[in-house]
């Protein structure tokens, strides 16, 4: 057999699995729920098309509206907060001694069930009975908030547990860059007399500008597929105050079986996730530094 | 010729030495009483879950709260795990996520290999297709999935979360793909000339090679199957099937105001990961920091 047929047939053959597995659970899916959300259709009967008409219902629907506006204020309160203070730890664990001890506590909570991790919460931010409202009480005499249950903590609330939970990986992440930044820029900056801000915010920042990039994009997407702690700790409630994207299309598909308009969300989510990554990917030509 | 000598750079050694030993860090101090306050934080709410759930129900309430359960009541583990079929749910987890590494180890690394060192038509097509499919959250094609796997019959068996998974991880093939592009031609060459073919190639020499590459797709395909949630609270509905996190949530909708048992299931759902996580956290943390990706 001739050498280029041969490797065909090879090549075929050991990407078939995945090629398979790629067609049948992903990019098939993917085209269909553009189709389906064309449809009306609850996943058993006729589908019915309806063209854009799933669209303009869901901008008009104050449910949607407001799992939109809770899914962006939520990004805004994890994704900023969540990096800031994962540089933060990172810079402090960079050159201390037992920083794989320290390391070990910082990522617990990444290898940790989201859904053990929000029932823990939901004990510890238990209005009455709560480790965090008896230590308020108990070392500040303040009376804490109902966390969970408050109209405007709630999506705070979910946050602080999300940006805890995030808090280790977005961490090493950060410990990964700084330890490719090398020591001879430092050395260098002493010698010409650099102070430490000096070193951080010249040599440090920039250089790891690349990592930052890295871990914004994906602690946007993440902030927008939040599902499992809002669904556990507080089943979107309370009145839809932490109701986000991904709960929206799950109930609309799989409480109401209205699978057209849950794809009609799932499309806007897709596009909006995909304009912010090549929107920061292009912001980022002007601030990002690739090191040689 | 002027090479120095070790006994001239011994004094200023010494001095060194002396002068770190003298002068206390505070800077240095200070750090570290942040760090293990920070430790704290993120240590603490492992340590409720573990106190509160071998607590008497009644003590949970005190204030202020007890550090340590007093007494000790054991029999809360268990009450959860007669309460639910814990046991259940952790062989399902178990052998779902099993599974599905294998599937991913075989699969992807058939594929990455293909796509690094096999020359064969439309294969940059291909590979840019599976890339662009790294930017397609699960969340986004859900409904099609369901529908597809209801029309296998899928639907409330394993095979709705292991076959998926199995088959398909772009991330997989494209990691493994670039630790396959590092190892030399002339390896694979010279095996061919003596005339293995492909197969043998692929199995016998290029998989050994790769082996930590695997390790950590290993890592972060089983983490990202046994914390995964969306998938079985959608496709499983019968309790026997249930994956520890579903078990885990449907165990919250019923015993919600028993904080005891609460806890307890908790932690009996989080232990055994966390020691695995103990055992092995070197090689997972390296894993997924070389990754970038939580599973």
């Amino acid at each position: 057999m001739n050498p280029k047929r041969s490797n065909a047939i090879w090549g075929f053959f050991f990407i078939a699995p995945q090629l398979i597995g790629l067609l049948t659970f992903s990019l098939i899916p993917l085209i269909s729920t553009f189709v389906i959300s064309g449809l009306d259709w609850d996943g058993f009967s006729t589908p019915k098309f309806l063209g854009l008409e799933n669209f303009t219902y869901a901008f008009q629907n104050p449910d949607f509206q407001k799992a939109m506006t809770n899914t962006l204020y939520y990004s805004v309160l994890t994704v900023p907060a969540g990096i800031f203070l994962a540089l933060l730890t990172a810079v402090a664990l960079n050159n201390v001694r037992l920083r794989v001890m320290y390391r070990l506590f910082f990522f617990m909570p990444v290898v940790t069930s989201s859904v053990a991790v929000a029932i823990v919460w939901m004990w510890l931010l238990n209005g009455d009975f709560g480790l965090v409202n008896v230590m308020l009480k108990q070392l500040f005499g303040v009376k804490g908030p109902q966390w969970l249950t408050d109209l405007h903590l709630v999506l705070p609330s979910l946050a602080i547990v999300s940006i805890w939970k995030g808090l280790g990986f977005n961490m090493v992440l950060f410990l990964a860059g700084l330890q490719g930044i090398s020591k001879d820029y430092y050395e260098a900056s002493m010698i010409d007399g650099a102070t430490k801000s000096q070193q951080f915010w010249r040599i440090t920042l920039p250089l790891l500008s690349p990592t930052t990039l890295f871990v914004t994009i994906i602690a946007v997407i993440d902030s927008f597929k939040v599902f499992d702690t809002a669904f556990v700790m507080t089943s979107g409630g309370p009145a839809k105050a932490s109701y986000t994207m991904v709960y929206h299309l799950y109930e609309l598909a799989f409480k109401n079986f209205q699978f057209g308009k849950s794809s009609a969300a799932a499309v806007v989510l897709f596009v909006i996730i995909l304009v912010l990554t090549t929107l920061q990917t292009r912001l980022s030509r002007k601030w990002v530094h690739y090191a040689e | 010729m002027n090479t120095v000598k070790p006994e001239s750079r011994q004094p200023l050694h010494t001095v060194k030495h002396r002068v770190s030993h003298r002068k206390i860090n505070y800077p240095a101090i200070l750090l570290h009483l942040l760090l293990i306050a920070a430790s704290i934080l993120m240590i603490a709410p492992f340590w409720w879950m573990i106190s509160s759930g071998l607590k008497d129900l009644s003590q949970i309430f005190i204030i202020p709260p007890k550090m340590f359960p007093d007494p000790w009541v054991w029999s809360n583990i268990h009450r959860s795990l007669t309460a639910m079929p814990f046991d259940k749910a952790y062989f399902n987890s178990a052998y779902i996520s099993i599974c599905i590494v294998l599937g991913q180890l075989l699969t992807c690394s058939m594929a990455a290999y293909a796509f690094a060192k096999i020359n064969f038509p439309f294969r940059n097509t291909f590979f840019i297709l599976f890339l662009s499919m790294l930017m397609v959250p699960e969340q986004v094609t859900i409904v099609p999935l369901y529908v597809i796997l209801k029309n296998f019959g899928w639907l409330d068996t394993h095979l709705s979360l292991i076959i998926p998974d199995s088959l398909f991880s772009a991330f997989g093939v494209f990691l493994l793909r670039q630790f396959f592009l590092g190892i030399p031609r002339d390896l694979s060459e010279s095996a061919y000339v003596d005339g293995a073919n492909m197969w043998t190639i692929y199995w016998r020499i290029m998989i050994p090679l790769v082996k930590p590459a695997l390790a950590a797709l290993a890592i972060i395909a089983f983490l990202g199957t046994w914390n995964n949630f969306f998938r079985p609270v959608i496709f499983l509905s019968t309790t026997d099937n249930f994956t520890v996190p579903l078990m885990l949530s449907t165990f919250k909708g019923l015993y919600v105001t028993d904080w005891t048992l609460m806890m307890s299931g908790s932690a009996i759902a989080v232990i055994p990961v966390l020691l695995v996580y103990l055992l092995l956290q070197r090689y997972i943390i390296e894993g997924i920091t070389m990754t970038g990706i939580k599973g």
